[in-house]
């Protein structure tokens, strides 16, 4: 029950929102999204972290008759992903609330109800419910994006929508190949749940084309070079807020899906293409890096390193090995804060400044103190430097794909170097030197501003310090997923 | 039976109340008969009945359809109000030419004869030609009448040509009798059969507008005024498409093989035309009627699928089609009105500040058009995909129509776009009708209760 709660409280909430006239409606979603998050923790504390399998189950009927359930459940992994979610949501809320956006009820009012669709992407366990959510949450990020973006949204957004639909497609294709490979024997038996699925006993030639098409959709939302195309252009038009659940949230949403939809449905497929999914993922760590060094544009910049950090990831779940996945699924929860939060210092300097041009800034530590230490902070961890959170997920990621193939994980070493150069590239600039016109009266953080940073800084330590409070949540589930793979 | 009875007589009384002053009434009238006809349709679910010699069979696919039909055309009708307001002195003879053509509608749903399907085809037809045409100060709707009532009746004839080679092979027009009728001679297939099979098919190819024989489409939906081009879009389709499955259903499932590379062959072609087509055109009207041409498309997948999940789907696939055409081709008619009959994108700018509600609804008819979850566009692609994937060999064609799925976002977004992204300019606020405003929430609110429980009727058939 607690799950439908999680799943279905946003969207009553956005609903309320949607009611209320003028700038009264962030207030109530930002007390909806705390209160979700208060449900969260409620789910966390109950869950059962020595138990791989599902926990909190609802398997309701949803089309009758045809075996496609509506059928939800957590474990390790979703209730992190959830947690990542729940977390994250009211402080993008609370980080738009300098922001006079026009039609803010509209505004809140879709970024609560695409906490539905996201929620709902991690705690789905039937194929078709899994799909449904997976473009419910698109359809607000579009909105947001294109109502709220800059000046060449509507071209880039367009790009973003036909794109990632264009994968998802393939991705019900495939699902329905699946569904009727279920109950083969009986053809009233048909089923789209997931422990359907798992079981499927299907050649190795069908798996390898099913695993491109499952793969297809999962690669562009994460994105996995070369089906990135869209993500620069989009992350830099979006609203800020937007541009944070992409790439804090929905990014996460693909390689979940990878974790929960590809590897262990057609594990014979994924052992036939792994190699070549490895390659790409780490021609986009390189490629994604050395992109970030040459640019000027702040959101830019952290777009690209996106692509470097997801490539990392991409790279060591598709190792197959436990501390490729446990690293993915830790590196999922930091790079999710850490992206969040660069995010949103890039957001404010542009604010006081109107500026995100690397060369028109400078000087900013001397004004504000705490912007630079919250800053620094968050940026050392996506560099991924000890005691921060990028350094535990970053490590074990890098350590599976070395116990893959030693040369790739030597190749795929680089990220930490280079993302080292892009980003105090990135702060030297900004932040120290000689002040520009730009930068002369820059203001320090307000109190709104540390409410939002303040935790997100406090869980790049406590990732970074004591990681086993999350390692050990999603160990047994990753330990299960392992024992359907290698069935 | 009772409906088709009922259509003409409620048709002939409408002509006769068109001779009051006041043109208040016909509407509410209008709007009661097709109740009464919804509810004695309904009436005969599980209740098969046959008739005039076993000429027609109501059964639960004749009551499915007839029921979407009935329904359509009841959503469709407050959008009259123009012609109200004009004091329009034709309106009494539109309605009734709706409902005589309703009743040429139920006919192709429910034959069990060719003649009767003949008859059915011919009874929705004429009423159409007179009402593309109904526009008389038009260059265009006068051009669209000519259009296709030419075309119209050349296919007519070809229609009947291959009606007459079948019989000429059978010595039947009865359908049940056509499926069980020995066709072989000296061992092969009757080459009069299979030159009359594929007659028919081209013959109701055409009026359910598929490619290649979709040339009148677009021209005549334009030319046509939107009230009626909406009936075209959503009855007459649903009509022709029931009417194709249930022909080779109980005539040609034995002859599957001779048909069936002709009819994938207009599938993939009518896809790939109405998907590509409809992303090159200037106005949201002529933008519908590609898209309606591939709607067609989909449809006709579950005729190349022919199993058992074929019905449900073009049952669903129809519905869903049907409520969200409503929608657009009733919003398109109020923007066209307000903006003196300009229906290019730009006379739908700024519609999301100048007409909220229209836009949203709007909103919902383009993401169900396009197939995107939550709206019940989504099942109804699902439900077809799942019928061709069944049959395990043509996943080619499942990839083909994602692809052209995925154009299709795109020209249906580029509406949405034009709503909430572009300023609106010189436009100003659509006058809606207090009914249309209803009618676009029911329809709204139809959509998305299918997106989320499809269950209510997927299993209907």
């Amino acid at each position: 029950m607690i799950t439908a709660l999680l799943l279905f409280w946003p969207a009553l909430a956005a609903l309320l929102v949607l009611l209320i006239k003028g700038q009264g409606a962030k207030k109530v979603a930002f007390v909806a999204a705390l209160i979700e998050f208060a449900i969260a923790i409620v789910a966390t504390t109950g869950f059962d972290a020595a138990d791989g399998r599902m926990q909190y189950e609802l398997n309701l009927p949803w089309v009758a008759n045809a075996g496609i359930g509506f059928h939800i459940g957590m474990d390790g992994i979703s209730l992190l992903m959830m947690l990542l979610t729940t977390f994250l949501v009211p402080l993008i809320i609370l980080s738009a609330f300098k922001h006079d956006y026009k039609n803010p009820n509209a505004f809140y009012a879709l970024i609560l109800f695409m906490q539905t669709g996201l929620i709902g992407v991690f705690v789905a366990l039937d194929a078709f419910l899994f799909y449904f959510f997976w473009e419910v949450a698109l359809i607000p990020i579009y909105f947001i994006a294109a109502i709220w973006g800059g000046t060449n949204r509507i071209k880039v957004t367009l790009k973003f929508f036909v794109y990632t639909v264009f994968g998802s497609l393939f991705m019900l294709a495939a699902f329905v190949y699946l569904y009727f490979q279920t109950g083969a024997t009986d053809a009233a038996a048909h089923s789209s749940d997931v422990q359907a699925f798992y079981q499927l006993a299907l050649s190795a030639e069908t798996q390898s084309w099913i695993f491109w098409f499952l793969f297809i959709a999962f690669a562009i939302k994460m994105p996995v070079f070369p089906f990135h195309t869209w993500q620069p252009d989009t992350y830099t038009e979006s609203p800020t807020q937007a541009t944070m659940l992409l790439s804090g949230i929905m990014l996460k949403m693909g390689i979940y899906g990878v974790l929960r939809w590809l590897l262990p449905v057609v594990p014979m497929g994924v052992s036939q293409w792994d190699e070549l999914v490895l390659i790409l993922s780490i021609i986009g760590i390189v490629y994604g890096s050395v992109i970030a060094i040459r640019q000027h544009d702040l959101k830019r910049l952290i777009a690209y390193s996106s692509i470097a950090h997801v490539g990392l990831i991409a790279a060591g779940i598709f190792t197959l090995n436990e501390q490729g996945l446990q690293g993915g699924v830790i590196q999922m929860l930091s790079h999710g804060i850490n992206v969040t939060g660069l995010f949103f210092i890039i957001d404010i300097i542009y604010r006081r400044t109107n500026t995100r041009e690397i060369s028109s800034l400078g000087g900013i530590t001397q004004n504000a103190k705490a912007l630079s230490i919250f800053f620094m902070i968050l940026l050392l961890g996506a560099v991924a430097l000890p005691l921060t959170n990028g350094f535990v997920g970053e490590f074990l990621l890098l350590l599976g794909v070395y116990n893959y193939n030693a040369w790739f994980g030597a190749i795929a070493g680089l990220t930490i170097i280079l993302s080292a150069v892009y980003m105090l590239r990135m702060f030297q600039g900004v932040m120290f030197g000689t002040k520009s016109e730009h930068t002369d009266a820059f203001t320090d953080l307000t109190f709104n501003e540390k409410a939002v940073l303040i935790p997100l800084v406090i869980m790049v330590f406590w990732i970074g310090l004591f990681p086993n409070t999350f390692l050990s949540i999603s160990e047994p589930a990753v330990g299960n997923l392992l024992n359907i793979i290698n069935r | 039976m009772t409906s088709i009875i009922l259509l003409s007589v409620f048709g002939i009384v409408n002509l006769f109340v068109g001779f009051l002053k006041s043109k208040k009434i016909l509407l509410p009238l209008a709007l009661l008969f097709l109740i009464v006809v919804f509810g004695v349709n309904m009436l005969g679910w599980n209740n098969t009945q046959t008739y005039f010699n076993n000429m027609l069979t109501i059964d639960n696919y004749a009551v499915a359809f007839t029921g979407i039909m009935v329904l359509t055309t009841l959503l469709i009708l407050p959008f009259s109000q123009s012609y109200i307001d004009a004091e329009d002195e034709n309106l009494a003879e539109y309605y009734s030419l709706l409902l005589f053509s309703l009743v040429g509608a139920i006919m192709m749903v429910a034959y069990e004869n060719l003649i009767m399907l003949f008859i059915g085809i011919e009874i929705l037809s004429i009423a159409m030609y007179v009402l593309a045409g109904s526009n008389k100060r038009s260059l265009r709707s006068n051009e669209a009448a000519l259009k296709y009532f030419l075309m119209g009746s050349f296919f007519t004839g070809v229609l009947l040509f291959g009606i007459v080679l079948i019989y000429g092979a059978t010595g039947t027009f009865d359908i049940t009798e056509i499926g069980a009728a020995n066709v072989m001679v000296d061992g092969t297939t009757n080459t009069m059969f299979t030159l009359g099979l594929l007659i028919l098919v081209i013959g109701i190819s055409f009026k359910i507008a598929a490619a290649p024989f979709h040339f009148w489409t677009p021209d005549v939906y334009e030319g046509t005024p939107t009230f009626f081009t909406t009936f075209m879009a959503t009855v007459v389709k649903t009509a022709g498409v029931a009417a194709f499955y249930k022909l080779m259903d109980a005539s040609f499932a034995g002859a599957f093989a001779s048909w069936f590379p002709t009819v994938i062959a207009i599938t993939v072609l009518t896809l790939v035309v109405g998907n590509i087509g409809a992303v090159i055109q200037p106005s949201v009207k002529r933008m519908l009627a590609y898209s309606s041409i591939s709607h067609a498309g989909y449809l006709l997948m579950t005729l190349v699928a022919f199993n058992d999940l074929s019905e449900n789907a073009i049952f669903f696939y129809s519905l869903s089609y049907a409520v969200a055409s409503v929608i657009s081709f009733g919003v398109l008619k109020l923007v066209e009105d307000a903006r003196e009959g300009n229906h290019s994108f730009g006379a739908f700018n700024g519609l999301g500040k100048t007409n909220p509600l229209l836009a949203l609804v709007m909103t919902i008819s383009m993401l169900s058009l396009g197939g995107i979850p939550l709206t019940a566009g989504f099942f109804g692609k699902l439900f077809v995909f799942s019928a061709v994937i069944e049959t395990g060999n043509l996943m080619w064609l499942v990839v083909l129509a994602v692809v052209l799925a995925a154009i299709g976002i795109y020209y249906y977004i580029k509406v949405v776009i034009a709503m909430y992204m572009q300023p609106a300019g010189e436009n100003t606020r659509v006058p809606v009708s207090g009914f249309a405003t209803l009618v676009l929430i029911i329809c709204a609110v139809l959509t998305i209760l299918l997106g989320l429980a499809p269950g209510l009727v997927s299993n209907a058939l």
